[in-house]
């Protein structure tokens, strides 16, 4: 077998991303009026406390059916006019993508993933200042699971996303994830062995 | 008080010697940037302080070792060409970027999508943030998609990015460079990082690339020349090769 090449390194995404990263619908990975939508939302900050406008995430889950092969669609186009068509609303993809507005805020519109064990979105960040993306996952449920058991209680509950919070009050299928790159509360990110 | 450019310059010297002494003195090599790179300013209140948290990956149930799965529906076949996407020629140098996208066995990645992203000849992005004084291209976007082929390989034809100023330090400029976005056949293997050019005078000033505090890895992300790329009366060449990292356990189907 030849040599094993190696790795491209990481770069930071840069506060200039906005113009080609994002793109219609995609905070929106469940079909519009889906009965079973939830919706994940929450803020990102950083080591001051200060929400950080210039995030990118990406998110990736199991369909509501476990199944993990995702499928073509979340960026469809039309290929006359090269204008975004948005995903045609049948088809689950699993993939989301949302960069946080001015108040560092994002939000994602989904359907419960369908994961073996406690069901959880896979959460990739990006930003300015973050030399390698960050990955870590939001928990729509607390109970055994091997990482969450593997922590001391204050840093399970960074992965855990809390129903019905910040104003939702008893909002069914609402769930407050935020996201802190550093100090007091600050995220479990997770590296993948 | 604004940091001087040879403040700047003894932080990324005393990181690089840091390095280079562990590394002699048997450390692991670093293939990737350091998340806390002080000369980078916006990397000090957003890299995290506690350590990440491993997570095995011999569980094919773990969701991060599938991932998203792109197709023709999601791209145009215009998408790759960023000089045709408005009535007119963008100004500068056109060129051709092309290379293959492999995984750390060496094998291609096949179907996955890669976006790039740039600034315009004169340094700018077509952004609204964006207030660098350079003048913006009407006819120039700077974003570009395509999907790998059987090889892995993928090809743009784009306009060659200026160096901008930035504001991290007085008299900070990035080199030229292409954002790159890729995915791998799993999430884990999730990169965006940025493509530079040969022999740029800039590499030595700009914390951004010297986070990167291995040489060789460093040099990984500058393309080459390559003539054969060049197409005659129309573009320069420039090959670059992307090699997606990931746990050792990626899980993968064949052929995919």
């Amino acid at each position: 077998m030849a040599e094993r090449p190696l790795p491209t390194p990481s770069h930071t995404i840069g506060p200039f991303y906005g113009h080609a990263l994002p793109f219609p619908d995609g905070a929106r990975i469940a079909p519009q009026g889906h009965p079973d939508a939830i919706s994940l939302h929450g803020h990102v900050y950083d080591g001051a406390g200060n929400p950080v406008p210039d995030a990118l995430l990406d998110f990736w889950q199991a369909a509501p059916d476990g199944s993990l092969t995702g499928a073509p669609g979340s960026m469809r186009r039309d290929p006359s006019t090269g204008g975004f068509l948005g995903r045609n609303g049948v088809d689950f993809t699993g993939y989301g993508r949302v960069p946080t507005d001015a108040d560092g805020h994002y939000a994602l519109h989904t359907l419960p993933p369908g994961n073996a064990g406690l069901p959880y979105i896979s959460v990739c960040v990006f930003a300015r200042g973050l030399t390698h993306h960050l990955f870590t996952r939001a928990y729509l449920a607390d109970g055994p699971d091997p990482l969450l058991d593997s922590l001391p209680d204050e840093r399970r509950a960074t992965l855990v996303a809390t129903e019905g919070a910040n104003g939702m009050k008893g909002a069914k299928g609402a769930y407050r994830f935020d996201i802190r790159l550093q100090g007091e509360g600050e995220t479990v990110f997770l590296e993948f062995q | 008080m604004a940091l001087s450019q040879s403040d700047i310059d003894i932080e990324i010297k005393d990181q690089q010697d840091a390095y280079d002494k562990a590394v002699a003195g048997g450390a692991p090599v670093l293939h990737h940037p350091r998340r806390d790179y002080a000369p980078y300013r916006s990397s000090l209140l957003r890299h995290p302080k506690q350590p990440l948290v491993a997570v095995s990956g011999g569980d094919p149930e773990t969701v991060e070792l599938s991932g998203p799965v792109f197709g023709v529906t999601d791209i145009t076949e215009h998408d790759s060409d960023l000089t045709i996407h408005h009535r007119g020629e963008p100004i500068g140098e056109r060129m051709t970027v092309s290379g293959r996208l492999l995984d750390r066995d060496g094998r291609p990645v096949r179907g996955q999508l890669v976006e790039i992203w740039q600034a315009n000849a004169a340094g700018r992005y077509a952004h609204l943030r964006e207030q660098h004084p350079a003048p913006l291209d009407p006819n120039f976007t700077g974003v570009g998609r395509t999907l790998t082929d059987d090889q892995g390989r993928y090809s743009f034809t784009t306009i060659k990015p200026g160096p901008y100023p930035w504001g991290n330090h007085t008299n900070a400029w990035r080199p030229a460079h292409i954002h790159f976005s890729v995915f791998g056949t799993a999430f884990t293997q999730r990169l965006v990082t940025q493509m530079y050019f040969p022999s740029d005078p800039l590499f030595r000033y700009d914390p951004i690339l010297r986070s990167v505090t291995d040489t060789a890895a460093r040099e990984r992300l500058v393309a080459t020349y390559d003539h054969d790329l060049s197409k005659p009366e129309f573009s320069m060449g420039y090959a670059w090769d992307i090699v997606l990292d990931g746990p050792s356990a990626t899980w993968i189907e064949e052929g995919r």
